[in-house]
């Protein structure tokens, strides 16, 4: 183990909201420009970063601006510019900017952006539903979803290395209160650590009168066409990324992360599959479902956007039985994740997969062991899986 | 070209042209673009860039100066040129200019000061992006110039009435018809005044007409010596949105001036100075009657001799009651009225 590995790997543990952790990451990351506008529960992130700055660990710029909107329209500018950039947001803030965000993708500007789950209105609620991240799904950004503090602090600083690696923004992804509020201790790298992982931002082209380019002319169908294979191709390329960038970080730090995250799932037959923190309840499930006898396992699905279908058969292996806790609802069709994980299946010719939707925890709504434990029974009932829309809605 | 080392952030020094002559030959936004025939917008542009010199860069939000100009590979800007959305003219003007400071600042590009333009049409910069542009006035720390080209109308999606589209106008959102004579009975914002006094950090804000090409330059110019945020109005008479002979743009813009529905100003560090054929007006010239600017666009055609006087008599509220005549619609109430009011 080098100094540096080990010097990592005995960093002080300090006390950390998810909050005040993405500061701590977004800091250690060096962004010129960060657009900066409340909103509850992601308000902290942005006002620990203004003490950072204060306290001069943060160089950049905290440019306070009138809404969410001109937060994104700030960052992109500032990226084309040529300078690496920050934001946070949540909920209705992310639905404000929702053009924006198609925008970024577009121009492929590389943005780092940590957006906290929380219900959108009406009506209104400050809790944790994941609606509002998965609703972008389509706007070109690259979407992880943490389980906790460690992990989005972690995550934010792989996010910079991805999306400066592929061209395309990243938001990182996590629950309101169940995370953004919580205190764990994290263990927060040195400078010297990040600086062997995140190189200073050198952009290929920017907007600079030594050499003018124009950027986001008006493009004909085919153009416009080859701008979207593009992107397609950089999100395919994004998951090689997002694996590489997990890695490096686990040689690092002693902390790896991968697309997915299997807990037991060697022999399982039966395995629970969710995104977020809200895993980490599906994890105790696991357990007491193990000590009864049943061979249980959970995949958690850290990596979204692009999605790790390949990634997402492979490890699910022989389980016969998949059982998916979305914490969040496409009115009319049920289950974002559990729609995504279906699709990946039967692309994967996974068809005698027998796989059962839950809400799990819609609104905020706490989700206990038990609980989960009572969907995995109700998924071993013998006979065909009942049409979907009858499935009970647990909790 | 010297640089200003007496504000915060240095900015080029851009000396005014003393007259046509002395004008730059150079252009910066030159063949490429799609606009209309007798387009006085296009002709801000131009104007504009040349003002503002090769070390510039252009931001344009969505509009026709946009979706006309900027065509992939066949875009007429020769400076650095971004689009942005409809709303975030301001927004991407606050961006640029930090993020070439912080590059300034950390030594990777060159510490000469580069002018930030963002236009917006007036659908994106008095509707839309107002509040964008309300925001970014107030960072003194950066240097941005918004220029408001107001050519009266949605014009890029085929003249819908905006907030700056005058009363009474014919647009496809206010055809005129039997049951209603006038469909638009909204007095038109008035930007430069609402910008120039509510917006303490912003130490320039000035009107413009493409008519009088120097003035406007030097406007220009001046915008961008003096730094941080500034604000320009331009007004440009659009022959398809306004629905007149395309020969007549350069008339049309010298109308709107000597009817005194658009004064040309400058108001720097609070204090105001009109220019040309407004200063005059000011001195007692007499203005010339609206009708003869409103009856030569069709988009007034069918104004009566009621709405004429209507309008008239709203010009001449601006001319003869404002404390600032035509700049600001602030009255003094009047001491003798208020005297009584107490008792």
């Amino acid at each position: 183990m080098s100094a540096l590995a080990a010097s990592a790997r005995t960093a002080t543990h300090t006390l950390l909201t998810g909050d005040h952790a993405v500061a701590h990451a977004a800091a250690l990351a060096r962004p010129a420009v960060i657009p900066v506008y409340p909103i509850t529960p992601q308000t902290p992130v942005l006002e620990k970063l203004a003490e950072l700055r204060e306290a001069g660990a943060l160089a950049g710029d905290l440019v306070p601006v009138e809404s969410e909107h001109s937060a994104m329209a700030t960052c992109i500018a500032a990226s084309l510019a040529g300078v690496r950039v920050f934001t946070a947001t949540a909920s209705q803030g992310l639905a404000l900017m929702h053009e924006m965000l198609h925008y970024a993708a577009g121009a492929r500007a590389p943005v780092v952006m940590v957006n906290v789950n929380r219900t959108l209105a009406a009506p209104w609620g400050f809790w944790a539903d994941q609606t509002d991240s998965l609703a972008q799904r389509d706007t070109g950004w690259i979407q992880l979803y943490c389980a906790s503090p460690q992990e989005e602090l972690d995550t934010v600083l792989q996010a910079y290395r991805v999306a400066e690696t592929v061209l395309l923004p990243v938001m990182v992804v996590f629950e309101a209160l169940y995370v953004s509020h919580a205190l764990e201790p994290v263990a927060v790298p040195g400078a010297d650590v990040v600086a062997r992982f995140l190189p200073p931002y050198e952009p290929a082209w920017r907007l600079d009168p030594a050499s003018p380019r124009g950027f986001g002319g008006t493009a004909t169908p085919a153009q416009w066409r080859a701008n979207r294979l593009a992107m397609q191709a950089a999100m395919d390329r994004a998951v090689a990324a997002v694996a590489d960038a997990g890695e490096r970080w686990g040689e690092l730090t002693g902390r790896g992360y991968g697309a997915v995250e299997g807990y037991r799932l060697d022999d399982a037959e039966l395995v629970l599959l969710a995104a977020g923190a809200i895993a980490g309840t599906a994890r105790t499930a696991v357990d007491r479902l193990r000590e009864a006898g049943v061979p249980a396992g959970l995949l958690r699905l850290r990596l979204f956007r692009p999605f790790p279908a390949a990634e997402l058969t492979s490890a699910l292996g022989m389980a016969h039985t998949v059982v998916v806790l979305d914490r969040n609802c496409s009115i009319g069709s049920g289950g974002i994740v559990a729609a995504e994980v279906r699709a990946a299946l039967h692309a994967h010719d996974e068809t005698d997969v027998r796989l059962f939707s839950f809400l799990a925890g819609l609104g905020g709504v706490d989700v206990s062991p038990e609980a989960v434990v009572g969907m995995a029974r109700y998924a071993l009932r013998p006979g065909p899986p009942p049409a979907e829309s009858l499935l009970p809605e647990a909790v | 070209m010297a640089d200003a080392t007496t504000f915060t952030n240095a900015t080029q020094i851009l000396e005014p042209f003393r007259g046509i002559k002395r004008v730059t030959i150079e252009e910066y936004f030159t063949s490429g673009h799609r606009t209309c025939q007798g387009c006085e917008s296009a002709l801000v542009m131009k104007l504009m860039v040349k003002a503002a010199g090769p070390r510039t860069i252009v931001l344009g939000s969505t509009g026709c100066m946009y979706v006309a100009n900027t065509t992939y590979y066949t875009t007429p800007w020769v400076v650095p040129w971004m689009h942005t959305q409809l709303g975030s003219s301001g927004s991407a003007a606050l961006g640029t200019a930090a993020g070439l400071k912080s590059l300034m600042r950390k030594g990777k590009m060159k510490a000469e000061p580069i002018n930030v333009i963002a236009f917006c049409g007036d659908g994106g910069g008095a509707d839309m992006g107002i509040g964008a542009i309300s925001a970014t006035l107030t960072h003194k720390e950066y240097n941005s110039l918004i220029l408001l080209y107001d050519n009266e109308s949605y014009a890029n999606t085929d003249i819908q009435l905006s907030g700056l589209t005058p009363y009474g106008a014919h647009t496809t959102f206010s055809p005129p018809g039997k049951v209603h004579r006038l469909i638009h009975r909204r007095w038109k914002k008035n930007m430069a005044g609402m910008m120039a006094a509510g917006h303490p950090e912003c130490r320039y804000v000035a009107t413009v007409c493409a008519s009088y090409a120097v003035e406007m330059m030097n406007k220009v110019r001046r915008a961008l010596t003096i730094g941080g945020p500034t604000f320009i109005h331009s007004l440009d008479p659009c022959p398809k949105g306004w629905d007149y002979d395309p020969m007549l743009s350069h008339e049309m813009g010298e109308l709107a001036i000597e009817t005194g529905l658009f004064p040309l100003y400058e108001v720097e560090d609070g204090v105001v100075k009109y220019y040309g054929k407004t200063k005059a007006l000011v001195d007692g010239r007499p203005r010339k009657p609206v009708r003869e600017y409103l009856l030569k666009q069709g988009r007034f055609a069918h104004f009566t001799e009621e709405d004429l006087a209507h309008f008239q008599s709203k010009v001449d509220e601006m001319w003869q009651q404002w404390e600032i005549p035509a700049v600001v619609p602030f009255r003094r109430v009047d001491a003798t009225k208020a005297a009584l009011d107490v008792k």
